[in-house]
């Protein structure tokens, strides 16, 4: 192999892995807040769709990017109104949030299947773009990927670093305990769930934006769902996110690598490649750690809190 | 601000009163959105094709009829996992598994005929099901893996495989290279239980699966066992229940019924293997489910419901070319409103200002 090819692919995998990383950093502040929001697939193709919208009638990425981020708080907010304020369950609430996602994406993007739009284009930094292979390697990303990764920073320093993190991951672990010292859980969960929704939006745009320069209502194709898995093979650790994100992206760019050499197996089974990965990846995380509890996963996830005071 | 305050005891009247007003919020809000985002068509012609034309034309019933019988049963087989709290979401998977598998029975016995052709194929889509759902349950057990994430992986598997399947062994020799399989002769059908329309058995059995499923959790242990098992973990350890039984159980079902629906949908409505066999009825079951709050009996009466939407969005998309996606809008809305309106039974809103009178 040469070294334009090795270094294409390397591209790729950090390309393919960014979404995954924007949905599941977010979604990683999320549950450790102790909310679980099935609903990422859905605040990500919702994201995917205004990203793609403003980008075709305005032509500015930055409006296109800012509108994918509010879009997946508002449809959040939903999520957030529903199991915060009305006390409903969250995994049906976030199945729901999915459907209903689906649903608005496909029929509000129904008139832009047609169109397209101009990706948006990578950065050029002087002397360090040009730089041999390292240029290409680290330089040369539109600044979305910079984003990201900076987000999982972000993420670990505000969960870790700060007093509102301690008091948010406090709460994760026991709400009870937390509302009884006199935080606001309901406004900690909220303020999660809003910040899980505009980064499922923004992964959901770097799809429509970054990645393929059309709309198509099953754009992301379970990526939601990976995300998902993500923060549970991270262990609920901001970095190891990206670590499990650039294993899913390796896996998409090598079977369409694959298919590209024609490899005597059908598409198919090479297209089944990423979901059945998720699956193995879970289980042998979880044959490591088999006779630990898992103490990094927050206590009350998915638990529903009512304070009678 | 509101705040909600817990009732001494759960509401009566609101346990039929909350679908009731979850129903008609769905109307209002999908009026409105429609209203704004369809400028060029009549929100009410729109409205009119997808709830009233299908109820007042005989064979539309009957196509409403055809679509609420895959539901009924998934959802029969979900809403005892959920009992448990076992999450079984990835019933379309278990769907598609079990069209294939008992669909390969039926192409291999393509030119035999006999009574006992459909009761194999049937066989051969319960294990396929199971075996499907069963892998979750294996994981869930062995490795404490997370079902909801390996029953959805695999409904993407599925869908590939299916795919696969349609394009190599199981594609029609005579079929002009089309991904579909041969179709199945009237022997390997489901015998129709309305002339001149598609309605089938499926539905008899349906409807009989959910009065089995209603008295087994009613009389027997089992369904006791799975009850408390859900809500009440702690307590169903110290009664001595086995949870690893209850989590291969509860999947196992759901895994068994969902594969006979696929194939039910296979030698019904489609009369072969299509692309189409995927139609996401394995995710509506789930809504289904949490409308009918588990109910075995109230599964029927939700499946109807759930089957005007798929029928009325499929009306829009032919009259006003409208995306079908139409309806997950609706099944999404439907059961968020649903949702909320159900804390009306354990809850009574308050208003901030009302509270701080009382103080």
């Amino acid at each position: 192999m040469n070294e334009g090819l090795i270094i294409a692919i390397i591209i790729g995998i950090s390309i393919a892995s960014v979404p995954l990383i924007f949905a599941a950093i977010g979604e990683l502040l999320v549950e450790r807040s102790g909310v679980l929001n099935l609903g990422v697939e859905g605040m990500m193709i919702v994201g995917a769709l205004a990203g793609f919208v403003v980008e075709f009638h305005t032509g500015s990425s930055f409006l296109a990017v800012l509108a994918a981020l509010l879009a997946g708080m508002a449809i959040a907010s939903i999520f957030a109104f529903l199991t915060q304020i009305l006390l409903t369950n969250h995994v049906a609430t976030g199945l729901a949030l999915t459907l209903f996602g689906l649903g608005i994406a496909a029929f509000v993007g129904r008139s832009y299947t047609e169109e397209n739009i101009e990706l948006i284009s990578a950065l050029h930094i002087p002397v360090l773009s040009d730089l041999p292979i390292i240029g290409p390697l680290l330089f040369s990303y539109n600044p979305l990927v910079y984003l990201a990764f900076f987000m999982v920073f972000l993420v670990w320093w505000f969960l870790f670093k700060t007093k509102q993190g301690l008091i948010l991951r406090a709460i994760g672990d026991n709400h009870d305990a937390a509302h009884a010292i006199g935080h606001n859980v309901v406004r900690y969960r909220v303020l999660a769930i809003l910040f899980g929704g505009a980064m499922a939006g923004i992964g959901g745009a770097f799809l429509s934006l970054v990645q393929v320069p059309i709309w198509g209502e099953d754009m992301t194709a379970g990526r939601g769902w990976i995300a998902l898995a993500l923060v549970v093979f991270s262990s609920w650790q901001p970095f190891k996110v990206i670590l499990g994100a650039l294993i899913f992206g390796g896996i998409t760019i090598l079977q369409l690598h694959a298919q590209g050499f024609d490899v005597r197996i059908s598409a198919q089974y090479l297209s089944m490649l990423p979901y059945l990965a998720t699956i193995v990846i879970l289980v042998t995380l979880r044959m490591r750690v088999k006779n630990k509890t898992n103490r990094t996963m927050p206590n009350c996830l998915g638990r529903i809190f009512h304070s009678t005071s | 601000m509101i705040r909600l305050i817990p009732r001494a005891q759960p509401s009566k009247a609101m346990i039929f009163l909350s679908p009731l007003l979850a129903l008609t919020l769905t109307a209002v809000t999908a009026f409105f959105i429609f209203a704004f985002i369809l400028t060029d068509i009549k929100v009410s012609s729109v409205f009119y094709t997808l709830f009233v034309e299908p109820l007042i034309d005989t064979y539309y019933i009957s196509e409403l009829l055809v679509k609420a019988a895959p539901l009924i049963m998934i959802a029969l087989g979900l809403s005892i996992g959920f009992r448990a709290g076992v999450w079984n979401i990835g019933a379309e998977g278990q769907y598609v598994i079990g069209g294939i598998t008992g669909g390969a029975v039926g192409l291999y016995f393509y030119n035999v005929e006999g009574f006992w052709l459909i009761p194999l194929m049937s066989l051969a889509a319960i294990l396929g099901g199971m075996f499907y759902a069963g892998i979750a349950a294996f994981l869930k057990n062995k490795y404490q893996v997370n079902e909801i994430l390996v029953t959805l992986m695999l409904t993407y598997v599925a869908v590939l495989f299916l795919s696969a399947m349609l394009q190599g062994p199981m594609r029609n020799p005579s079929g002009f290279n089309f991904p579909e399989s041969r179709p199945f002769h009237d022997g390997a059908l489901l015998p129709i239980i309305w002339q001149g329309t598609r309605l089938n058995v499926g539905l008899i059995i349906a409807v009989i699966l959910s009065f089995v499923t209603w008295l087994g959790i009613k009389k027997h242990l089992s369904g006791l066992q799975i009850k408390i098992t859900g809500s009440a973990p702690r307590a169903a350890k110290f009664a001595g229940f086995d949870d690893k039984k209850t989590i291969w159980f509860a999947l196992l079902i759901s895994g068994g019924v969902a594969g006979l629906a696929g194939l039910f949908e296979v030698i019904g409505p489609a009369g072969q293997i299509t692309p189409g066999l995927p139609q996401f009825y394995g995710f509506t079951a789930i809504i289904v489910a949490f409308l009918s709050r588990l109910h075995p009996i109230a599964i029927i009466f939700s499946s109807l419901l759930i089957a005007l939407t798929y029928l009325g969005g499929e009306n829009v998309q032919i009259y006003f070319n409208l995306p079908s996606s139409i309806t997950n809008i609706f099944q999404g809305m439907l059961l968020f409103y649903f949702l909320a309106c159900d804390i009306l039974i354990q809850y009574k809103i308050v208003f901030f200002k009302a509270i701080r009178q009382k103080l």
